[in-house]
């Protein structure tokens, strides 16, 4: 609770004791009665009024502050009349009026603030400090100043403040912050270590590869913190709702106070009370604050990409919780997303070489792509070979490398690379990804290699199709033989194999427009793409909700997709659907019960059944039970475990 | 050129009151008032200095008092 608060809890406090006693006292003087109670309006009320006159100075006319004070100075200026006619007028209502509005605003900001804290508290990944050595001794440095190539220590139980490699030390990582991943990760000299990891055993010294502000933990906190800008339609609809909400009810309280007794006067010809229907207007006032609304559904997008960062699923916007809930395709990227893509050596056919020679120029030709084919390639064949030996390397994307490797033009890739080269290869009858070799236009063979399947994609596809995602696709640039495979194995309904990267592209366009499949419940069709965020950002950036996995440490992925899994759980995908569900069913509750208790209360003040004591509760309940309402996505539980 | 400032708003609508005065302010192709973060995103035109983009900033500030009082940018 800050200063400000303090003296509000004060003032609240002061004003209910007073006002309940001045109640139970039975003045002989009304003078005396009028000018207590316009004191204690003025205790409890002030600020309203100075930011009231501040409204008026710059002509906001429907500022709530200003119609507060209209509502409440109304309300005892009818008092006074009633004075002027010798009754003793009602004073307790405009001070109550004004003590629950403040008491709700009170409540609001106290819930506000605990909110952040509570969402910030899911994110706090940011290192404090780093630990340098300097002169012999250890100490604390703020690690915003710290250089790239810093050497920083690590203890037991501290986090990591700064991307580095470990330089000395062995220990394990608890990671949980950055992938939701709870198991720790072993580490060991030479490895990478990511900012926000909690080192748990060893002591560490990591030599820093990255500025403090460039590290894991302040971009995904720099990305959480701003993702909550990106405005959803249902905010936008907020805020255009909250724009004409207050003059409509400003207006109908003015049509209140002229319509109906001009009717009664005129047309029915009976004595009308003025100040009833005054009163009914005022009572508009007090209800004509769409602030319940205003508060709660962007806190509620808020709780909701809080909630799924603490899963290690980052959401960079509002309106992607939105789409995601809505989504009706979701299509896969094969290799490294439902597979391992790490690539097992199954066979070698039909060589005319040497075993090992062959490999060496496989390995050789691939040396220098960052294709998960021939990243595994040099996985499994770990042998320094002399690169001075290539004197030139061509990739073609989506086929195969061409290299000059001892003066000899080598060819390394799939049927259609040897097809464009007039080279006729032998096909294969095993399944697996099949990596031709020609040597100076001359076929050598070729290798089988395959991929393994990630234990965590059957799940991915199972909870996906519960969550009512009818179309599942897959997309590879494999063979078809492999595709089916996994396709069959996953139960994925529609695949497309033998996609070049711009295909892939394509298709994703072309299954973007195909809105047959929805046609008849004339819904939208919302796509996601789920890649690996380096060899399929094109695709990441072109679909309706971009999902990239397996990102901890790579900024193009962070850059490119609309939603980041930070591991490379595939089950992550349903996750984020279903977060963004609650979110969505959570912001659709608060809408229609916002909405419909203020309609509610205005006709019943309009026909006379609510006074202002209702309406005011109505204003102020609302907003509390929106907000608490809102904090329910936090409480999100997967249904699947 | 985006730059996020911290800012001390407090009311919701408010913010939203004072994104729309912002915007129209010389110099400023986007502003956004994260009611809930507490933080400032301003997307100056492109052709603006530093020294610029302090007096917009000023600018800011003095519209957005006119909206509400209370509201601070922390530099």
């Amino acid at each position: 609770m800050n200063k400000k608060q303090k003296t509000m809890l004060i003032r609240i406090v002061i004003t209910s004791i007073f006002l309940a006693s001045l109640s139970l006292i039975n003045f002989e003087n009304n003078i005396l009665r009028f000018c207590l109670y316009m004191a204690l309006y003025l205790i409890i009320g002030y600020d309203i009024i100075k930011k009231s006159l501040h409204g008026i100075i710059n002509f906001r006319p429907f500022d709530e502050n200003l119609l507060m004070m209209t509502a409440t100075l109304g309300a005892i200026g009818l008092g006074l009349y009633n004075e002027t006619k010798g009754q003793q007028g009602d004073f307790n209502e405009a001070i109550a009026v004004m003590l629950f509005y403040q008491v709700g605003e009170f409540f609001q900001k106290l819930a506000i603030n605990k909110s952040r804290k509570n969402i910030a508290s899911l994110m706090d990944i940011r290192p404090d400090y780093a630990n340098i050595e300097k002169d012999n001794e250890i100490i604390k440095v703020d690690p915003s100043n710290l250089e790239i190539g810093s050497i920083i220590i690590v203890a037991p139980g501290e986090k990591i403040p700064i991307d580095g490699i470990i330089i000395e030390g062995n220990s394990s990582l608890n990671e949980s912050a950055l992938t939701g991943e709870s198991k720790p990760r072993t580490i060991k000299k030479d490895d990478e270590v990511y900012s926000g990891s909690i080192n748990l055993n060893g002591l560490i010294k990591i030599k820093t590869i990255k500025s403090f502000g460039e590290s894991t933990a302040s971009k995904i906190i720099e990305l959480v913190e701003n993702a909550s800008n990106k405005k959803s339609k249902s905010e936008n609809f907020i805020s255009k709702f909250a724009k004409i909400y207050t003059p409509i009810v400003v207006f109908c309280a003015l049509a209140l106070v002229i319509i109906p007794p001009l009717f009664i006067k005129i047309i029915l010809h009976n004595d009308v009370n003025f100040s009833q229907w005054i009163y009914r207007a005022l009572t508009f006032l007090v209800i004509s604050c769409p602030c319940a609304l205003i508060i709660s559904i962007p806190l509620s997008f808020f709780s909701g990409i809080g909630c799924a960062s603490s899963k290690g699923i980052l959401i960079k916007g509002s309106n992607y919780i939105e789409n995601l809930s809505k989504l009706t395709s979701v299509v896969f990227d094969k290799t490294g997303t439902l597979t391992k893509g790490v690539f097992e050596l199954v066979a070698i056919h039909h060589n005319k070489i040497d075993e090992n020679k062959l490999l060496e120029y496989v390995l050789l030709a691939e040396s220098a792509s960052s294709h998960p084919i021939a990243i595994s390639i040099r996985n499994f064949y770990k042998k320094e070979l002399n690169k001075l030996r290539i004197s030139n390397i061509e990739e073609i994307s989506g086929q195969g490398v061409i290299a000059k490797i001892d003066e000899l033009e080598v060819i390394v890739g799939n049927e259609q690379l040897m097809k464009n080269h007039n080279i006729e290869p032998i096909l294969c009858h095993s399944v697996g990804t099949i990596v031709h070799i020609a040597i100076n236009g001359e076929y050598m063979g070729h290798i089988v290699i395959s991929d393994v399947i990630k234990e965590q994609s059957y799940k991915a596809i199972e909870n996906l199709k519960k969550l009512n995602i009818k179309n599942i696709i897959m997309l590879t640039g494999d063979i078809e033989k492999v595709a089916k495979n996994v396709a069959d194995e996953l139960k994925i309904d529609k695949y497309y194999s033998n996609l070049l990267p711009n295909q892939k592209i394509e298709k994703i366009e072309s299954l973007m427009e195909d809105k047959t499949e929805n046609k008849t419940k004339n819904k939208k069709n919302i796509l996601a793409f789920v890649g690996d965020g380096i060899n399929d950002a094109p695709s990441i950036s072109r679909a309706d909700i971009g999902i990239a996995m397996g990102s901890i440490g790579t900024d193009a992925a962070l850059e490119a997709a609309d939603v980041v899994l930070m591991d490379d759980n595939p089950i992550k995908v349903a996750t984020a659907v279903e977060i963004s569900k609650k979110c969505l069913k959570i912001v659709k509750e608060n809408i229609i019960f916002a909405i419909g208790i203020k309609l509610i209360c205005l006709i019943l003040g309009a026909i006379g059944i609510a006074n202002m004591w209702l309406a005011i509760f109505a204003d102020v309940g609302v907003m509390i039970l929106c907000i608490i309402n809102s904090f329910r996505v936090l409480l999100f539980k997967s249904r699947f475990n | 050129m985006k730059k996020t400032y911290k800012v001390e708003v407090d009311c919701a609508s408010c913010a939203n009151l004072m994104e729309e005065t912002a915007k129209k302010i010389n110099g400023i192709k986007e502003v956004t008032i994260n009611f809930l973060t507490q933080k400032m995103e301003v997307d100056f035109d492109d052709n603006k200095d530093e020294k610029e983009q302090k007096k917009i900033i000023k600018e800011v500030l003095k519209a957005c008092k006119k909206v509400e009082e209370d509201f601070e940018i922390y530099l």
